[in-house]
């Protein structure tokens, strides 16, 4: 069983602060780490490898740098890893992105599965898989949670719904996409870690024309969705504090809500707010 | 490719600063300067009044799109019954359309599901193309795709909306894949430039930290995913339709995946959605037993509880009562945040509420920067009391 792990290097977004004057997000001090969601993909791909024997070959596209996320994945125990990274490659949207991705992948000789992480945490789109999948004309199955079977012929998967969740079952090659907390990903091992960073580790690092692309067709130039405009979202509304003891801070909520129109939604604030005008008019 | 500053160019108007995503530029004696962190992403690039800051990267000529008519939606049916945020699609297909004097059309995909065709109808579709076939019974990627596919190519559509659920989401892109188009994922606005007369997206990214605006200028249809929850669906009584049978051929080798089995678990993520009323707590609950208070209150008030992820994560409720960025986007009349911060990723899922009420025992917590009317206050006390003023209300006058 051959498996293809797709990483991506992200900035740690659950600690992302913004530059009170500028609005912009604050890069220094945050931290690149391996997209969460692909640790969870890995953890099975190490799983189905631990029972039926393969290669996991690791691939992530990004700027130099991002080589620490593929050292990581040896680390957990991974076997190759291969970095596209070109300036050419860069501000590519998902179009672009599973292109070039895809054009990778087609030269790495067999696999039979390849796996990813449903989201990214800095772009957020969920559309790398899908994409790379259909590039390479293969099935997919995304919001994977488990791994039921693997066959050399077929893989069946638990496959998350909103309201529920679906077993699939799909021929070989396929591609799924994990869902973060799938499973408990290990953690990376030092001897492991240590092998990443040897001159004769098995890390290659290939660049547009290694992998056969036009630079027009990559990159920020083979996109075809442009971000045009960013901004730190703002929030209208004015909220008025109310002051008082207990019973009376409630009693003045429950009259600016029935006051509002938001007092056709509900009977008993509507109930209550009339109640207090008539108690009020009988001078109770 | 790179992006650096004309410096002879550039007036130091900050633009360029204020749009980079990623806090790549810099200001240096009045002028930008582009730092080595820079993605190239050239957002920058277009925010520049002065054509200061440069790239590498050829500008592409936009082709002429104007034989792409309508605005479509894919009305998206599990067992027979249309999402709800098909039919919230649709309400702003049809305002988009309106715009760009267009007509909208839903897409129906499925098994036997023409009845559906009234309901889409009525909710502003003027046209619903119909793609039936044994295949497409249960929703898989491969048959949705070559259906969907097949239509567009037909009948080249200029923008098509999706609703990002699990489904949207598996289909959406592969489908934009395969028509070689540009997609936006989960957005929470869509207009249309008043000068170009594209389709512009804005939808959250970074976790909800930014919010990006997104332009699909080389290829159509315009395609987006659209988070559920976000716009109204509207009924257009009397409105008439035309319903369109397309024949799709598929043969079952063209699908490489089987559905064996498909489980339901509690559908409780759709009443949220729908809910009027929704109180919700957080961490400051204090326990299970604190959230026990919130259902007498939800009780009184005919509304539903929810929660934000640590009060999921403490076990106090559910997951699939999670509002926020990675749970369900609510848009009820009252939402009564008990005991929450406010951070990004809660506001994300709550922002669209009519009217919200804060009740929380630190007054900087930025919930009261997103509140109509904030009290301060130790939830313990507040909420019992609220209770018991609306219970008397209930009792005398609605006699219940
Ligand atoms: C603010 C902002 C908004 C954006 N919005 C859009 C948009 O709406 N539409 C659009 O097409 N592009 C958009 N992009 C560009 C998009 O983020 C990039 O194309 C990015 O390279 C891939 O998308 P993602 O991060 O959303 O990945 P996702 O699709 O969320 O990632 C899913 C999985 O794919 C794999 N993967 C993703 N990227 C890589 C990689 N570089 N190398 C290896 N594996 C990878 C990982 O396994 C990952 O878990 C946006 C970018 C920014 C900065
Ligand atoms: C990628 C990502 C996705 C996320 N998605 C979501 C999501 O979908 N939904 C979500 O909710 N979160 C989400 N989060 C988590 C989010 O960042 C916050 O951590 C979370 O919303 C905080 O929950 P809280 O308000 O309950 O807890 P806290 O932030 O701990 O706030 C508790 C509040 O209660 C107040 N309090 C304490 N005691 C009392 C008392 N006795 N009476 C009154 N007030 C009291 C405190 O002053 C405090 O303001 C996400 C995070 C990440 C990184
Ligand atoms: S937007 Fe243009 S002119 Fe303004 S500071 Fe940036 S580079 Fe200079
Ligand atoms: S290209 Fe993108 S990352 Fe680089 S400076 Fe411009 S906005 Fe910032």
């Amino acid at each position: 069983m051959d498996i293809v792990v797709l990483v991506k290097q992200v900035p740690n977004t659950t600690d992302v602060k913004l530059d009170k004057n500028t609005g912009n997000l604050i890069r220094e001090g945050l931290e690149s780490i391996m997209n969460p969601d692909d640790r969870n993909a890995l953890e099975f791909a190490l799983q189905i490898k631990a029972e039926y024997g393969g290669t996991i070959t690791m691939v992530s596209m990004g700027p130099p740098q991002a080589v620490d996320v593929l050292s990581e994945a040896m680390g957990m125990g991974a076997d190759k890893g291969l970095l596209l990274s070109d300036m050419a490659f860069a501000g590519a949207d998902t179009w672009a992105t599973s292109y070039t991705l895809g054009k990778a992948i087609e030269k790495i000789e067999r696999f039979d599965l390849i796996i990813c992480g449903r989201q990214a945490i800095d772009g957020d789109t969920a559309q790398i898989g899908p994409q790379v999948a259909d590039f390479l004309d293969i099935p997919q199955i995304t919001y994977v949670t488990d791994i039921e079977t693997v066959s050399n012929k077929e893989v069946i998967v638990k496959r998350r719904l909103e309201d529920g969740h679906e077993r699939v079952a799909s021929q070989l090659p396929a591609l799924l996409t994990i869902l973060g907390g799938a499973n408990n990903p290990r953690y990376p091992n030092i001897g492991g870690l240590l092998a990443a960073c040897e001159e004769n580790a098995p890390l290659a690092a290939w660049n547009a024309a290694d992998i056969g692309v036009m630079v027009n067709d990559v990159g920020l130039a083979g996109s075809l969705t442009h971000v045009i405009k960013t901004y730190v979202p703002k929030f209208k509304r004015q909220g008025e504090t109310l002051e008082g003891t207990t019973a009376e801070v409630v009693r003045q909520l429950i009259q600016h809500l029935g006051k509002s129109e938001g007092a056709s939604a509900c009977k008993a604030v509507a109930a209550t707010c009339r109640l207090m005008a008539d108690t009020k008019q009988e001078g109770i | 490719m790179t992006v650096w500053v004309e410096t002879d160019l550039c007036d130091g108007c900050r633009r360029c600063l204020k749009a980079c995503p990623y806090g790549a530029i810099d200001m240096k004696a009045k002028k930008a300067v582009v730092l080595d962190h820079c993605t190239s992403c050239g957002a920058c690039i277009q925010v520049c009044k002065n054509e200061a800051m440069l790239t590498d990267v050829v500008p592409r000529e936009i082709p002429d799109f104007t034989d792409r008519q309508g605005v479509w939606v894919f009305a998206e049916q599990r067992k027979g019954q249309l999402t709800r945020v098909s039919l919230e699609l649709l309400g702003k297909a049809r305002s988009l359309g309106e715009e760009l004097g267009q007509q909208t059309a839903a897409l129906l995909v499925g098994n036997g599901v023409s009845g559906l065709g009234e309901t889409l109808i009525s909710h502003g579709a003027d046209k619903v193309f119909l793609m039936e076939h044994a295949l497409l019974d249960v929703y898989r990627s491969e048959p949705y795709t070559i259906a969907m596919e097949t239509v567009i190519r037909d009948h080249r559509p200029n923008i098509l909306l999706v609703g990002a659920t699990h489904i949207g989401r598996d289909l959406a892109p592969r489908l934009a894949h395969r028509l070689g188009v540009g997609l936006t994922a989960d957005c929470t606005e869509l207009t249309i430039d008043p000068g170009e007369k594209i389709l512009l997206q804005t939808r959250p990214a970074f976790g909800g930290n930014v919010m990006a605006t997104i332009a699909n200028r080389y290829s159509r249809p315009q395609m987006a995913t659209v988070r559920p929850g976000v716009m109204k669906a509207e009924e257009f009584p009397g409105h008439k339709g035309e319903l369109v049978n397309i024949e799709i051929s598929l043969t079952s080798e063209m699908v490489r995946t089987e559905v064996l089995d498909s489980i339901k678990e509690e559908k409780r993520a759709v009443e949220l959605s729908s809910a009027k009323v929704i109180i919700a707590g957080g961490r400051g609950v204090g326990n299970a037993q604190g959230f026990e208070v919130l259902r007498e209150l939800a009780a009184v008030m005919d509304g539903e509880v929810a929660g934000t992820r640590v009060a999921v994560e403490e076990g106090w409720i559910s997951s699939d009562h999670q509002v926020g960025q990675t749970g369900v986007t609510v848009r009820p009349e009252i939402y009564i945040a008990c005991g929450i911060s406010g951070a990004i990723q809660h506001r994300a899922g709550m922002m669209n509420s009519r009217y919200v009420v804060a009740i929380n025992n630190d007054p900087r917590a930025p919930i009261f920067q997103v509140a109509d009317w904030g009290i301060v206050g130790d939830v313990t006390e507040i909420v019992p009391e609220l209770i018991e003023q609306l219970k008397q209300g209930r009792e005398n006058v609605i006699g219940l």
